[in-house]
């Protein structure tokens, strides 16, 4: 057992660093659910296969079609996106005014037939995606060798995550959003069009979950329960950030990631559920989230 | 006086049953129906969605099969023991989760399973993935061997009898009543005086007592007790096992456990077996969307046609 | 307590029956075949294992002394209680008289318990736990292959002796894993090496960066995957990644022939390792590979695969010797009778149910020793079965020393 003066630094900031990667992760798929139910009030459990959708569009595309990984990088979310957008317009609206719980068990249902289906066609063992030249290589810092592609998650999701909620809060568009989920009518009657926004924030929603998709496959494996392995942790720090919290969301996301590599320097096997831990303790004490409003 | 007859006709045909199909397929169908009824207890009863109930079978099997393995109980003592167990989880959780409501509530339970899912995975006294295996059955009472498929069943059907009429008993007591009217309309229920989280406290611990009895009765019947009894995934699917045959009915999750366990069962040796999470998600997304009372519920609604 | 004393009183009698008269159970033969169809281990069993036993079927001649063989399969999906349940539906609702196969060793210790409650032989072919025959060992297991003392012997022992001697290991975090660590760890110490870490990774797990961190600030001169399947190559990708392989050498404990192939030659190249069958080690098995080729698109078969075969037909010789499928008999003619085909070399099964034949040092070709894309292993040395598998009376397994 290590004890608390022989701490390696080098591997705990290793540690640390990876964590961050995993929390980048983290932070795009809750900011896609936190926006989808903080705008929409639904509770999207098919986010995770949505993601996973994401890793084997950009597969298929490589492999089929000749799509390149940052071609795939553009035309994947726009893909999952699309689809996320029929999703909403068949099955999710007829259901959306309704208890959140339907919303809930409905998406969860969707997951699973996405997670059946690619089983079946791709088997559970995983496909590889190979890494971009672009990317190959890596830096070696004072503590560890930082993978080049490792660093462009980084920095591409924080990218990623600072325009959007820069877009809902700061501008004219995001008022819009969320004014008009706030009061439709009102904005409706101010001639905007409420349903046409609202379809477009869901399929934007799931489209960061298709991007997260992309970026993952060239360094876990695409495989049919990757999302599901995933959700309920993002799940977990979206309840954590305030549901519908923008900005706790992508906050959560990170800290989380970190959280979790604290955790594997420590006490590699918990993991898993440190974040669980962490969800169950918030909520007794702030049982709207970190940085959740009061209804 | 015809829910009577009902009542006996079905007990009859749950005597001859292993006579006609396959013995643990039956009690399988037994157990899964036992714990689907615990849930509902909740859900349907009382309109709390947990999405963590599997800790309470999964508690259960696991308390049952070590007892069982590690001091060599008899049956009644190691279902005891499981029992007493998840009703212990049951009255921690329980206080933990039903200070928040909806899906809140929801996601509590959640968390707290998986940290149980954690500790099951971790302890060195439930052999990890390979979980318990080769729990003997026993002999009950220390007389009655249960070795026996055909005496297991029946050993079963009587468990399932005894859980599925406290169920009954429950929802038709006045605690019942007054769960009914948290359920419709909880401020109200305040402001007559009544301790809402007491009596939701109550509700819960029932609920995972009776989760666990599905559970220790299950690990004797399969001799086995394993991760994927606390794994999340079972967690969903009880749900979808009471949403498929009407939550809030007596019969509905029933007849809904029944449904899922058979599909799985014709599929899982079949060219299907891959599709048995699609028609889950399938059945799921019909339920909600165009079916949300449920096989029972939709029947019932049949038969108020035609009589009235 | 009638029915049951009734039931086992007819239970002998068919037995003994049985053995006079050398008669059939249900008039034919009946193997189930449980499988990985979809998980991290089907590439190494799945549909090649359920093929290889058909094909074992067919040379046959598709029947034993006039009685049909009939193979059925089920997908275990890697979990204990599926498979068990399985095993326990086959025997009590299909008259299976053997089981061929069971991946994982946790699913496999579930399904023995099951088999030999009910006094019926399980082949295991691609399991590695050496539990099956000592520990937890039974009259009714046939162990194929190899296990995890045969490849702690084969791989670990080799190294430690040319001066590699900090060794980390990442375990895959089941049975299989544990013992695979725990016998490795026994050979590294008693060959004056040290183990100075290890983590422990769930199946399937998806991103390894972090236990390879871990292992390389160990310090350690070798890292250990004690797992295998895709999560073996996952994490040898992930180690190139981080640039370990530049530091430490890597080491896969139990690599089968298509994850081998899958692997770049980059990253893979130079590896040596053991396994217990290599398609392309001389004309025998060059000739059994191609017709299980032609069967199978061109997959190459794992050692899991050919091992299937091979106890199958064993299997089958030994019902025709003795005239029944009654599982005593069979199980005393398979052990009476050497092991001498394609797949096993100087082989035979040992009382305690290991099948002790020579195993293979192999070494990964680099990109440039390759002829075509099935051109994977150079073998290095042949280990006699004896040095490679642990001993009878070293196994512990109570009813096999009780009978010597």
């Amino acid at each position: 057992m290590a004890t608390f003066f022989d701490i390696n630094l080098f591997a705990l900031f290793g540690q640390l660093l990876i964590g961050l990667i995993n929390g980048s992760f983290y932070a795009l798929l809750a900011l896609g659910l936190a926006i989808i139910f903080g705008l929409l009030k639904i509770i999207n459990f098919s986010q995770g296969a949505l993601y996973m959708l994401g890793a084997f569009a950009a597969w298929i595309g490589l492999n089929y079609l000749g799509i390149n990984y940052w071609w795939a990088l553009v035309l994947v979310p726009l893909a999952v996106g699309a689809f996320g957008i029929l999703l909403e317009r068949t099955l999710i609206r007829p259901i959306a005014n309704e208890d959140h719980l339907y919303s809930l068990l409905l998406t969860f249902g969707i997951a699973l037939i996405l997670q059946g289906l690619f089983t079946h066609w791709f088997g559970s063992s995983g496909l590889s995606y190979p890494m971009p030249d672009e990317l190959m290589g890596g830096t070696r810092l004072p503590f560890m060798y930082l993978p080049n592609y490792r660093a462009w998650i980084i920095v591409f999701s924080l990218l990623v995550c600072a325009g959007t909620w820069f877009v809902i809060e700061k501008t004219r568009l995001g008022g819009y959003l969320r004014a008009g989920t706030e009061n439709p009518r009102l904005m409706q009657a101010f001639g905007i069009n409420v349903p046409l926004l609202v379809t477009l924030t869901y399929g934007f929603g799931v489209g960061l979950a298709g991007l997260a998709g992309v970026l993952a496959a060239p360094i876990y494996t695409v495989s049919p329960d990757m999302g599901s392995n995933i959700l309920i942790v993002v799940f977990a720090i979206v309840v954590i950030g305030g549901m519908g919290s923008i900005g706790g969301a992508i906050l959560t996301g990170l800290a989380m990631g970190i959280v979790e590599g604290l955790t594997k320097y420590f006490y590699p096997e918990a993991s898993n559920t440190v974040i669980f831990l962490v969800m169950v303790l918030v909520l007794m004490v702030k049982p709207v989230g970190l940085f959740g409003k009061e209804a | 006086m015809y829910n009577k007859k009902l009542n006996l006709v079905l007990l009859g045909l749950a005597l001859v049953a292993p006579f006609v199909l396959y013995p643990v397929f039956l009690m399988k169908v037994l157990c899964f129906a036992l714990f689907a009824c615990a849930f509902n207890l909740l859900l349907g009863f009382a309109g709390m969605l947990s999405f963590g109930h599997a800790v309470f079978l999964g508690t259960g099997a696991y308390v049952t099969g070590y007892v069982m393995t590690t001091y060599g109980l008899t049956p009644e003592l190691g279902i005891l023991a499981g029992v007493v167990m998840s009703a212990l989880v049951g009255l921690v959780y329980g206080k933990l989760a039903v200070r928040r409501e909806g899906i809140y509530f929801a996601m509590v339970t959640l968390a707290l399973a998986q940290l149980a899912f954690f500790f099951f995975l971790q302890t060195p006294l439930t052999g990890g993935e390979d979980g318990l295996q080769g729990i003997p059955r026993g002999k009950l009472f220390g007389l009655i061997d249960l070795t026996d498929n055909m005496t297991m069943y029946y050993f079963v059907l009587a468990v399932f009898i005894i859980g599925f009429l406290t169920i009954y008993r429950t929802i038709h007591s006045p605690f019942g009543q007054v769960m009914k009217a948290i359920r419709e309309n909880e401020p109200r229920a305040i402001s007559l005086g009544y301790k809402v989280n007491q009596y939701k406290l109550m509700a819960f611990v029932i609920s995972a007592t009776l989760a666990g009895l599905a559970g220790s009765t299950k690990a004797l019947v399969f001799q086995l007790a394993s991760l994927t009894d606390v794994h999340w995934f079972m967690s969903g699917e009880v749900v979808l096992m009471t949403l498929l045959g009407g939550m809030g009915t007596i019969w509905g999750p029933v007849l809904g456990a029944a449904a899922i366990v058979s599909m799985q069962n014709f599929l899982a040796s079949g060219p299907l077996a891959n599709y048995i999470h699609v028609l889950m998600g399938v059945v799921f997304v019909i339920c909600v969307l165009a079916f949300r009372n449920g096989l029972v519920g939709e029947l019932q609604k049949v038969i108020r046609k035609n009589s009235g | 307590m009638k029915l049951m004393l009734k039931t086992a009183a007819a239970t002998a009698l068919i037995t003994v029956a049985g053995l006079a008269h050398g008669s059939f159970s249900d008039d034919k033969v009946k193997i189930g075949v449980l499988t990985d169809m979809g998980g991290v281990y089907s590439d190494i069993t799945g549909q090649g294992s359920i093929e290889a036993v058909q094909m074992a079927v067919d040379d046959f001649g598709g029947q034993v002394l006039g009685k049909p063989i009939e193979v059925i399969s089920a997908d275990t999906q890697l979990k204990p209680d599926i498979g068990s349940t399985i095993a326990r539906q086959w025997i009590e609702n299909e008259q299976v008289d053997v089981i061929n196969g069971a991946v994982a060793s946790s699913v496999t210790g579930a399904v023995t318990k099951v088999m030999s409650n009910a006094g019926k032989i399980t082949l295991i072919a691609a399991p590695a736990s050496h539990a099956f025959t000592t520990s937890a060992c039974s009259p009714y297991n046939a162990h194929w292959s190899y296990d995890v003392v045969s490849l702690a012997n084969g791989t670990v022992k080799p190294m430690v002796e040319g001066g590699k001697n900090k060794w980390f290991f990442i375990t895959a975090d089941y049975g299989f894993g544990h013992a695979l660590e725990s016998v490795a760890t026994g050979v590294i110490e008693a060959n004056g090496g040290e183990v100075v870490g290890g983590v422990r990774a769930p199946l399937g797990t998806s991103d390894f960066s972090s236990y390879i961190l871990q292992a390389q600030s160990s310090g350690a001169d070798v890292i250990a995957l004690a797992n295998t399947g895709s999560d073996m190559v996952n994490a040898l990708k992930t180690a190139a990644e981080f640039g370990v392989t530049e530091m430490a050498e890597v080491a896969g404990l139990l690599v089968f022939t298509p994850n081998a192939q899958a692997l770049d030659p980059a990253i893979a190249g130079g590896m040596k390792l053991t396994t217990g069958f290599y398609w392309d080690m001389d004309d025998q098995t060059r000739e059994w590979s191609k017709r299980y080729m032609a069967r199978m698109d061109g997959k190459i078969p794992s050692m899991a695969q050919a091992g299937a075969y091979s106890s199958t037909m064993h299997y089958l010789k030994a019902v025709e010797a003795v005239g029944t499928d009654e599982s005593d008999a069979v199980m005393a003619k398979m052990k009476e009778t050497p092991v001498e085909d394609f797949f096993s070399r100087n082989g035979y099964l040992r009382k305690d149910g290991r099948m002790v034949h020579d195993m293979l040092q192999v070494r990964i070709k680099n990109a440039d020793e390759r002829n075509n894309e099935n051109d994977i292993f150079a073998i290095e040395r042949v280990i006699k079965g004896e040095d490679a598998f642990l001993k009878l009376e070293d196994g512990g397994c109570a009813f096999a020393l009780s009978q010597e």
